[in-house]
C-alpha cells in the first residue's frame, strides 16, 4: 500500500485557501450588531490549503484503507457485503438531498412513500407487526427496544421488572444498552454445544425479569435450536424477548424473528440491507415489534391515510418512548436500504440467507480440510463460524492476532478476533453471499500459506504486518501518552 | 440475482465439498415449524434501470423549493470535492477502523477532524462523533452526571429556548437512568431568563445547558451564565452551531473557566439536508473529563519501528470492553459524515467559514428587514441574533405557510405547537445560499398572501 501521508495541517500556508468555495467578503459593518463580548477573539487554527492539495490529501488517505470495494472483508458479525452503487446514486438525487427535515408532508410524498414501503417490507421479512426507522445504529435500536420493554411493563404497573438477561457470548452492546435503560444485567451460560443453557435460564427468570436479549444465530455462529422453549420460559415468567439483528443475514428469507417468538428486534440495515459502513457509520438500526409493543414505538413513524403519507407523532402514539433524534434518524441510509430491498425483491431476500450460509459452510469445510480447528465442529455453520487457533498458539506460539495481521499482508481484511470471548484464540469468519468461490478459495490458500509460515518461520507471522502503511501500533502508548489533536510543537 | 456471483457449477462444487445435496440441507438445524412460509409483503425485484426510473420519479414529485427553513438543519453551499471524495469506495465501504494497520486513512481523517473540531470549540479533546446534535446533547447530560463528582442530584437545567426536539430526545434517552431535567424559561427578549436561576442559588445542580445561539436565533450572555453555573459547582454543557463559531466566542472561552462539554449538530459542515440525516453530532471536552466521554476516540502513537500511526484509543470506556459498565452503548457512529466535514473544513479554513457565517448573518438580517416591512409582520425579540429569527404574524401561521407553499416557497417553521405562548410565531432562516432576489420574492409573496387573507 501507499506510503504514509502528512497531517493536513502540515500542508498549511498562511494566506492559502480554496477561495473559490467561499462567499464574497463583507465589510466589517455587516457584523456591527454582534456584541463584542460575544465575538470570537482569535480565528480557529484550521488548515490553510488549496483545493487540489485537499483533494490529493484525502484521496491519498483513502488509499491507506482496506474497504469492501478493494478487499475481501470476512469480518464476523459485521456482514461486509457489497454495497451496490445504485443505492448510493439514487439516494443522492438532488431533490432527496435538498429536502429539509421539517419540510411539509406535501413536499415529501415521494420520500415518505419510500419510507412507508420500507417499513412494510421490513415487517414482511421479520414477521413483526410494526417497524420504526428512526434509530441510527444497532446500539441505538437496542436502546429503543429495551426502552419499549421497560415502558410496556411500566404501563401495566409491573414496576419490579428491571432485569435483562443476556447469554455470556452476547455482543457488548447488549449489556451496555441494558444499563443505559436503567436495567440490571444478568448473564447466563451457554452449553458446550453452543445453545443457551435452559436450566440456567429457568433459574434466572422471575418476577424481576424484564426480558432477554438474544442473537440468533448466536455470536457463536450457530442457530439456537431450542428457541421456542427459550421463548416459552421467558414469556411464562412475564418477560419479553429481544432479538439482536446483528446476524439477521444468516436467516433472511428462511426464518423470521416474529415466528420464533420475539417481541422486539432491531435490524442493522448497514449489515443485512447493505448500506455502507462508511468507516464507522452511519448505520441504521430500525426496530420491529409484535402487537404488545406497538403503542410504544419511537416517533416519528410514517403512516398512510388513503393515498397520502404522513408523519405519525406524539398525538398518534401517546405511549411512545419518544423521539431518539432531532428528525428522522439517518434518512439517507434508509433510502439506500429501500433501494437495495427493491433491487433484490422477494426472490433475492430468500437467496441472501441461502448463499450466505452456503459460503460460510463451504469456507468452514475447506479450512477444516486444511487443518484448522472449528470451535463447533459438530454444528452447521450459519452465515459465519469460529475457527480456534488454540493449538497453534500452544504449539507454535502464533496467536489469532498474529494470523489476523498476516492476512493483511496477503490482501485480506482480518476476520473478527477474540470475540466471542469464551472461545480462546478465535477467528470469527463471515464471508457473506456476495463473495465468489474464487475469493473464498484464495482466502483458504492464504490461510494455508500462513500456517506453513507459522511452522517454518513463525517470526514472519508474529511480526506481521509487513506491507501496510504502518507496522503494529503501540496501543499502551496511545492510551498513556494521549495525542488526540495535532499540535505544531509536537512535531519532531 | 441479489449480487450473488455463483454459477451453477460453483454451487455444485461447493455442495460436494460440504457433503450435502442441496443448499436447503444447510438449514437442517432450524426446526421445520419455524421456517418462513411466505414473503408476500415484499414486491418482485426491479433491475437497476427500473429502480432508477422509480426513484427519479419520486424525487421529482418532492421537487425543489425556495426554503427559509432552519430550526436545526441548515442549507449551505457544499463544495463539489466534499462528496466526490467522501463517496470513494475506500472511505464509503470501509469498516470501523479496529484493524488499525488497514485503516490508517479513516483513522488519520478522524484525528484531523478531532483537531479541527477541538480548535473550533476551543476545547482540548474531541471524540470521533455522535449520531447527531440532539442525541449528542443527551449523551452530554449523561456524561456530566459521571464527570461532576461534586453533585449528587443528577439534575440538569435545560432552557426552554433549546430546540424542542433536543429536549424530547434528552428525556427519552436519559430519563431511564434517573436524570432529572428541569426547564428554564426564556425572558421577554427571547434569551434565558436569568431571574429564574434565583431559585437554584443554593441547590445541587449537576449541569446547566446553554444553547448559543438558542432555538430562536438569539444570542445568550454566555460568560455570565457559565460563571453562575461554575460558582455553584455545576458543569456547563454548550450546545453550539459550528458555522456560528467562526464568529462567536467558542465554548472553551466562555466565562472565567470555559464550558466543560461542547456538543452540537455537525450537519452545517458539508452535510446535505437529506430529510434529517445522516448527520453527525460532535462532542468536545476538557482533557480531565476525557475518560468520561462516550464514543470512539483516535490517538496518534508509534508502531514497532518507531513510525507514527493512528489507532482507536481509550477503548476501556467502550461497550466491547467494559460491557455493562461502559460510558455509553454507542459503537457505530457517523464516520462517513465526519469524513465529509473534515474535507469541508479543510476547504473552508477559518477564513472561508467566517465568510460563510458573516454571509448567513447578513442574509438573515436582510430577510428580517424585508419581511418586517410587510404589514402584519413584526420581529418577536429584540437584540442580537444569528442565522434565524422569530417573527410574529397578525394571524395564524399555518394557512400562510400553505399559501406560500403553493408559490414554491417554504416560509419557515410554525412555532404555535411548540411555543403556544408566542402566539402566531414563525421561525425564519436565511443562509449564504439566499440572494437578495430570493428574499425579495419571499417578501412579495408574503405581502400578497397576508393581504389576500385580510381581504377574505
Amino acid at each position: 500500500m501507499s506510503a504514509r501521508e502528512k497531517v493536513i495541517f502540515e500542508y498549511s500556508h498562511p494566506g492559502r485557501g480554496a477561495s473559490d468555495q467561499w462567499p464574497h467578503e463583507l465589510p466589517a459593518s455587516a457584523l456591527a450588531d454582534l456584541p463584542a463580548q460575544l465575538r470570537r477573539a482569535q480565528p480557529p487554527l484550521l488548515p490553510e490549503v488549496g483545493e487540489l492539495e485537499t483533494v490529493r490529501h484525502f484521496t491519498r488517505l483513502s488509499q491507506l484503507n482496506f474497504s469492501i470495494d478493494t478487499h475481501f472483508y470476512p469480518l464476523g458479525s459485521c456482514t461486509m457485503k457489497y454495497n451496490p452503487k445504485a443505492c448510493n446514486q439514487y439516494a443522492m438525487l438532488p431533490e432527496f438531498l435538498a429536502r429539509h427535515p421539517l419540510a411539509p408532508e406535501s413536499h415529501g410524498q415521494g420520500f415518505l412513500e419510500c419510507m412507508y414501503e420500507l417499513q412494510e417490507m421490513l415487517k414482511a421479512v421479520t414477521g413483526m407487526q410494526g417497524v420504526a426507522l428512526s434509530p441510527m445504529a444497532g446500539a441505538h435500536g437496542e436502546f429503543a427496544g429495551v426502552a419499549m420493554i421497560r415502558a410496556y411493563h411500566r404501563a401495566r404497573g409491573d414496576l419490579a421488572r428491571n432485569e435483562i438477561i443476556v447469554p455470556e457470548a452476547a455482543h457488548g452492546t447488549n449489556p451496555a444498552t441494558a444499563t443505559m435503560c436503567g436495567c440490571v444485567v444478568r448473564e447466563i451460560p451457554v452449553e458446550p454445544s453452543g445453545d443457551v443453557d435452559l436450566e440456567a435460564l429457568r433459574a434466572a427468570v422471575g418476577p424481576h425479569t424484564a426480558g432477554i436479549m438474544l442473537t440468533n444465530p448466536s455470536t457463536l455462529g450457530v442457530f439456537e435450536r431450542r428457541i421456542a422453549q427459550v421463548a416459552q420460559v421467558v414469556h411464562e415468567a412475564g418477560g419479553l424477548l429481544y432479538y439482536d439483528g446483528a446476524n439477521l443475514n444468516a436467516i433472511l428469507g428462511k426464518v423470521r424473528p416474529g415466528d420464533m417468538g420475539f417481541d422486539v428486534i432491531h435490524m442493522n440495515l448497514h449489515k443485512t440491507f447493505s448500506t455502507p459502513h462508511g468507516g464507522g457509520g452511519p448505520g441504521a438500526g430500525a426496530v420491529g415489534v409484535g402487537a404488545r409493543l406497538l403503542p410504544f414505538l419511537p416517533i416519528p413513524l410514517v403512516g398512510r391515510d388513503g393515498e397520502r403519507y404522513r408523519w405519525l407523532s406524539e398525538s398518534d402514539l401517546p405511549q411512545s418512548i419518544g423521539r431518539l433524534s432531532a428528525f428522522m434518524g439517518n434518512a439517507g441510509v434508509l433510502l439506500r436500504a429501500y433501494i437495495y430491498m427493491r433491487l433484490l425483491g422477494r426472490e433475492g431476500m430468500h437467496q441472501v440467507g441461502e448463499y450466505a450460509t452456503l459460503n460460510a459452510n463451504y469456507l468452514l469445510k475447506r479450512l477444516q480440510a486444511a487443518g484448522f480447528d472449528a470451535a463447533y465442529p459438530q454444528r452447521r455453520a450459519s452465515h459465519e463460524f469460529i475457527v480456534t487457533l488454540k493449538r497453534q498458539a500452544r504449539e507454535l506460539n502464533v496467536t489469532a492476532m498474529d494470523v489476523a495481521k498476516r492476512l493483511l499482508d496477503y490482501g485480506f481484511h482480518a476476520p473478527t478476533t477474540y470475540f466471542p470471548l469464551l472461545v480462546p484464540e478465535c477467528l470469527l469468519i463471515e464471508p457473506t453471499e456476495t463473495e465468489s468461490k474464487d475469493v473464498l478459495d484464495a482466502f483458504v490458500a492464504a490461510m494455508l500459506q500462513i500456517q506453513q509460515e507459522a511452522e517454518q518461520e513463525p517470526q514472519r507471522v508474529t511480526s506481521a504486518p509487513h506491507t501496510m502503511p504502518v507496522r503494529r501500533l503501540d496501543d499502551v502508548r496511545a492510551a498513556r501518552q494521549l495525542d488526540l489533536t495535532w499540535k505544531p510543537t509536537a512535531q519532531p | 440475482m441479489a449480487f450473488i456471483p455463483h454459477t451453477a457449477a460453483d454451487v455444485a462444487a461447493m455442495l460436494a465439498t460440504i457433503g450435502v445435496r442441496r443448499i436447503e440441507d444447510l438449514f437442517d438445524e432450524i426446526p421445520a415449524e419455524l421456517r418462513v412460509k411466505s414473503l408476500a409483503g415484499v414486491p418482485a425485484a426491479l433491475n437497476e434501470m427500473e429502480i432508477g426510473r422509480l426513484m427519479s420519479e419520486r424525487a421529482r414529485r418532492d421537487g425543489l423549493q425556495l426554503s427559509f427553513l432552519g430550526a436545526g438543519a441548515y442549507e449551505h453551499h457544499i463544495p463539489a470535492a466534499v462528496w466526490a471524495i467522501t463517496t470513494r469506495g475506500e472511505f464509503y465501504s470501509a469498516y470501523t477502523p479496529y484493524q488499525a494497520e488497514a485503516s490508517q486513512g479513516t483513522l488519520q481523517t478522524i484525528y484531523e477532524f478531532q483537531t479541527m473540531i477541538a480548535r473550533l470549540t476551543a476545547m482540548q479533546v474531541a471524540n470521533a462523533s455522535m449520531y447527531e446534535g440532539a442525541s449528542a446533547t443527551a449523551e452530554a447530560a449523561l456524561m456530566a452526571v459521571r464527570a461532576n463528582r461534586k453533585s449528587q442530584s443528577a439534575r440538569i437545567l435545560l432552557p426552554r429556548s433549546l430546540h424542542p426536539h433536543y429536549r424530547s430526545v434528552a428525556h427519552a434517552t436519559a430519563a431511564n437512568q434517573g436524570l432529572r431535567f428541569e426547564e428554564l424559561p426564556f425572558a421577554a427578549d427571547g434569551t434565558l431568563d436569568r431571574s429564574a436561576l434565583a431559585r437554584y442559588e443554593s441547590e445541587d445542580i449537576t449541569a446547566l445547558v446553554i444553547a448559543q445561539p438558542n432555538f430562536f436565533g438569539r444570542l445568550e450572555e454566555v460568560d455570565a451564565l457559565t460563571d453562575w453555573a461554575h460558582a455553584r459547582q455545576a458543569l456547563v454543557i454548550a450546545v453550539v452551531n459550528p458555522t456560528a463559531l467562526a464568529l462567536l466566542k467558542p465554548p472553551g472561552e466562555w466565562g472565567a473557566r470555559g464550558a466543560d462539554i461542547a456538543v452540537g449538530e455537525g450537519q452545517p459542515l458539508g452535510v446535505p439536508l437529506s430529510s434529517g440525516g445522516p448527520y453527525f453530532g460532535f462532542m468536545t471536552t476538557r482533557l480531565e473529563h476525557v475518560r468520561q466521554m462516550p464514543g470512539r476516540i483516535v490517538g496518534r502513537t508509534l508502531d514497532v519501528a518507531g513510525h507514527e500511526g493512528f489507532t482507536l484509543t481509550l477503548q476501556a470506556r467502550e461497550q466491547h470492553i467494559r460491557r455493562a459498565r461502559a460510558t455509553s452503548n454507542i459503537c457505530t457512529n457517523q464516520g462517513l459524515l465526519v469524513t465529509a466535514a473534515t474535507i469541508y473544513l479543510s476547504l473552508m479554513g477559518a477564513q472561508g467559514l467566517a465568510r460563510t457565517a458573516a454571509a448567513c448573518h447578513a442574509r438573515s438580517r436582510e430577510l428580517v428587514a424585508a419581511l418586517t416591512r410587510v404589514a402584519g409582520v413584526r420581529q418577536a425579540f429584540a437584540g442580537a441574533h444569528f442565522h434565524e429569527t422569530v417573527l410574529q404574524l397578525d394571524r395564524p401561521v399555518a394557512p400562510v405557510l400553505k399559501a406560500l407553499m403553493s408559490r414554491g416557497i417554504l416560509g419557515g417553521l410554525d412555532l404555535s405547537a411548540y411555543y403556544p405562548e408566542l402566539g402566531h410565531a414563525l421561525l425564519v432562516c436565511a443562509t449564504e445560499t439566499k440572494t437578495s432576489a430570493d428574499i425579495e420574492r419571499y417578501r412579495n409573496a408574503l405581502g400578497e398572501v397576508l393581504q389576500a387573507a385580510r381581504a377574505a
